[in-house]
């Protein structure tokens, strides 16, 4: 097992470059200009040399390089001077100074250069880091709900199979399935927050939670946005979880379970729910990354201002470092928990081993 | 032996020891296979619901202008922001009526004629995807289930593509590729092939993995050892005998196929990096209502439903196709 993770991972290293050279090479072909904000009075000869300053004059493969240098190597150095400088966990550590480097010419210490935003001008990974709280918040917490919600769904609806609670949760899930979040989003503002008005139409990102008050406020303005994305997550991983049940019910270790005079209760929860779970946990791994990646379009819809939100505006303003970059951060995220599903696989089911 | 009267000639013992075998009335004539699949589908009520409003809504797309045959591009300025028609209901005072039976939208175009004409593209787009992703996934599914040499590379490329997240590299492909095919071929005509390309091209890897998980097993049967050994060439076996046996998973992924091809295309339409302003589908429609939902619901309800019914039923039909073309399960 541990020989089959290692090579995977290091599978995962040529797939991930070839996927950045891909996502690099389509943003070669792109035809806006970063320039094209800038006021028509700045001379060309400016503008040439402020294209010339954002990197742009160089031949592709020097931009390739540099962008796989600042991505692989600066933004890790950058990470590990800030975990041991003001982290409370490695805050106690000795002070790194990977990020900074000495002018040759005055003397003085430099911070490095960083990849930035052509959009804020300000380093990419700083923007990144300040919206993830929001999309983990909203898209995390309904992806937990969903599976709190689909695994009873699940369980109960493959123990009474064909009973009218598999029927209408076979439909619903069937409905969660095939009604897209930016038909249920609107729904549900138009319900709830123009027709009822119970609950608050837009997230508001800048909300703090100090007191009980406050954390009402915050708990109603997540209720649509989760259910949302919940409604889509519970459809998913309940089918799996009815499917995969269904398959082991009718096992011959039920049945001894069951001679042997075990209590209904711990022959379905304990004997046949832990080898359902199997395939349904790798499921649940394989849609991690779209947590990070946050609901593009359920962020949009709602307003949130997370990862999502950020990936679209900046298409939008021709950011093509950022664009790349957020676009890798979900490579990478999808290769990773592909292995780890691959791995839990694995380890989960003593029949499954790779070597 | 027991004692019993023997018979006058062996033949009519028979008759009369197997009786019970012989048949009371002629047996019937050999069913086709596609019979077969027929019962079974029917018995699915979903998929037969769903199989029929998929009929209705793409003929009622394609006939539906003959039979309305309002502009839906046609201004008309004084009779903007008609209610629909069953507003009569509740209001009689509302500005309504069955010249325009789902109301006008806020330049008075006709909101019934813009939905035949925003289906006919999203049905469209759906069917032609759908068909593009088929094409791709079979062809690189039978090859590299066929061909041992090319399987290890075509499978890694189709774990690779499978690894690219798709919807921000498809809204990518969109803002980027949207100004050259549209100087080529017309803002709608590049529009279209650009939309129709990306949805194809980036959703053909589950069906190529599992026709190749299919291929893979029937090479290995007997039949397949026949053909070739009367010299049957490659290129034979495949379009005359694994083709024909690898329809039914084919048909499964087209229907998830349809469905996922029109939730894109709707997805990239409000996400307001699809077709042109003036251009409607229904994801246009629903996200060109969504900002003034709160006066005019209908307008987001209307294409919203016609999206997710349309859906709905081609995920019912995948259903019920899946449990038709299996024989394990037909019969039952």
């Amino acid at each position: 097992m541990l020989t089959f993770t290692i090579r995977r991972l290091l599978l995962s290293i040529p797939t991930l470059l070839f996927i950045s050279m891909v996502i690099f090479l389509l943003l070669q072909l792109a035809p806006g200009d970063p320039m094209a904000q800038v006021p028509l009075t700045v001379p060309p000869e400016v503008k040439q040399k402020m294209r010339e300053a954002l990197g742009l004059g160089q031949p592709i493969y020097v931009q390739y390089y540099k962008w796989l240098i600042q991505f692989f190597w600066v933004e890790p150095q950058v990470f590990l001077d800030w975990a041991t400088r003001d982290s409370f966990l490695l805050g106690w550590l000795p002070d790194t100074n990977f990020s900074t480097f000495i002018d040759p010419d005055s003397g003085a210490v430099r911070p490095v250069q960083r990849a930035i935003s052509w959009q804020t001008r300000s380093p990419i990974m700083d923007i990144v880091i300040q919206r993830m709280p929001q999309t983990l918040w909203v898209v995390g917490l309904s992806y937990v709900v969903g599976i709190l919600i689909a695994i009873p769904i699940g369980i109960y609806s493959a123990y009474r199979h064909y009973s009218l609670f598999d029927q209408a949760g076979t439909f619903v899930t069937m409905v969660g399935f095939s009604i897209p979040p930016f038909f249920t989003g609107p729904l549900l503002i138009v319900v709830f927050s123009v027709t009822l008005g119970w609950l608050p139409s837009i997230y508001d990102t800048t909300h703090v939670v100090t007191d009980w008050a406050s954390f009402k406020i915050q708990f109603m303005q997540m209720i649509m946005p989760v259910m949302v994305l919940a409604l889509q997550t519970t459809a998913q991983i309940s089918r799996y979880m009815r499917g995969a049940m269904l398959d082991n019910l009718n096992q011959d270790y039920v049945r001894t379970a069951r001679a042997k005079g075990l209590k209904e209760s711990s022959v379905v929860l304990v004997h046949v729910l832990r080898n359902s779970m199997i395939p349904v946990v790798t499921v649940i791994a394989l849609g991690m990354p779209a947590i990070f990646g946050g609901a593009i379009i359920t962020e949009n819809v709602f307003k949130v201002n997370g990862i999502g939100q950020l990936l679209l505006t900046a298409l939008f303003a021709n950011d093509l470092p950022m664009v790349m970059t957020l676009t890798f951060i979900f490579a990478i995220l999808i290769v990773l928990f592909n292995l780890i599903a691959d791995v839990l696989y694995g380890l989960l089911d003593p029949r499954i081993r790779y070597d | 032996m027991t004692e019993q009267g023997i018979p006058a000639s062996p033949i009519e013992a028979d008759i009369e020891t197997f009786g019970a075998l012989v048949d009371k009335e002629p047996s019937k004539p050999p069913r086709s296979q596609w019979i077969d699949v027929w019962q079974q589908f029917r018995k699915h009520k979903g998929a037969v619901f769903g199989g029929g409003f998929l009929l209705f809504i793409t003929l009622a797309v394609i006939f539906g202008p003959l039979l309305w045959d309002v502009d839906p591009k046609a201004l008309d300025i004084r009779n903007k922001n008609w209610r629909p028609v069953y507003q009569l209901l509740f209001d009689s005072e509302a500005k309504a009526g069955w010249a325009h039976p789902f109301g006008t939208d806020q330049l008075g175009r006709d909101i019934m004629a813009q939905m035949i004409a925003g289906g006919q593209v999203s049905m469209a787009v759906g069917w032609l995807a759908m068909a593009l992703a088929l094409v791709i996934g079979s062809a690189i599914g039978v090859i590299s289930g066929y061909f041992k040499k090319l399987d290890f590379w075509l499978m890694r490329f189709t774990d690779l593509v499978l690894s690219l997240p798709i919807l921000p590299l498809t809204l990518l492909a969109v803002t980027l590729f949207r100004q050259p095919l549209n100087s080529r071929f017309g803002p709608e005509g590049g529009m279209f092939i650009l939309i129709v390309g990306i949805i194809g091209l980036t959703s053909w890897m589950q069906t190529a993995r599992i026709v190749r998980g299919d291929i893979l097993a029937l090479k290995e049967r007997e039949f397949i050892l026949a053909a070739r050994s009367i010299g049957t060439r490659s290129g034979k076996i495949i379009r005359r005998h694994l083709l024909p046996n690898v329809i039914s998973p084919i048909m499964v992924s087209a229907t998830l196929g349809l469905a996922t091809a029109i939730i894109t295309e709707s997805a990239l339409s409000f996400l307001g990096v699809g077709f042109p302003s003036d251009f409607p589908t229904w994801g246009k429609l629903l996200s060109d209502a969504v900002s003034r939902m709160q006066e005019f619901p209908e307008r987001v309800l209307l294409p919203g439903i016609a999206i997710s019914l349309t859906v709905l039923s081609v995920n019912y039909l995948g259903d019920g196709l899946r449990d038709a073309l299996d024989p394990r399960l037909r019969g039952r």
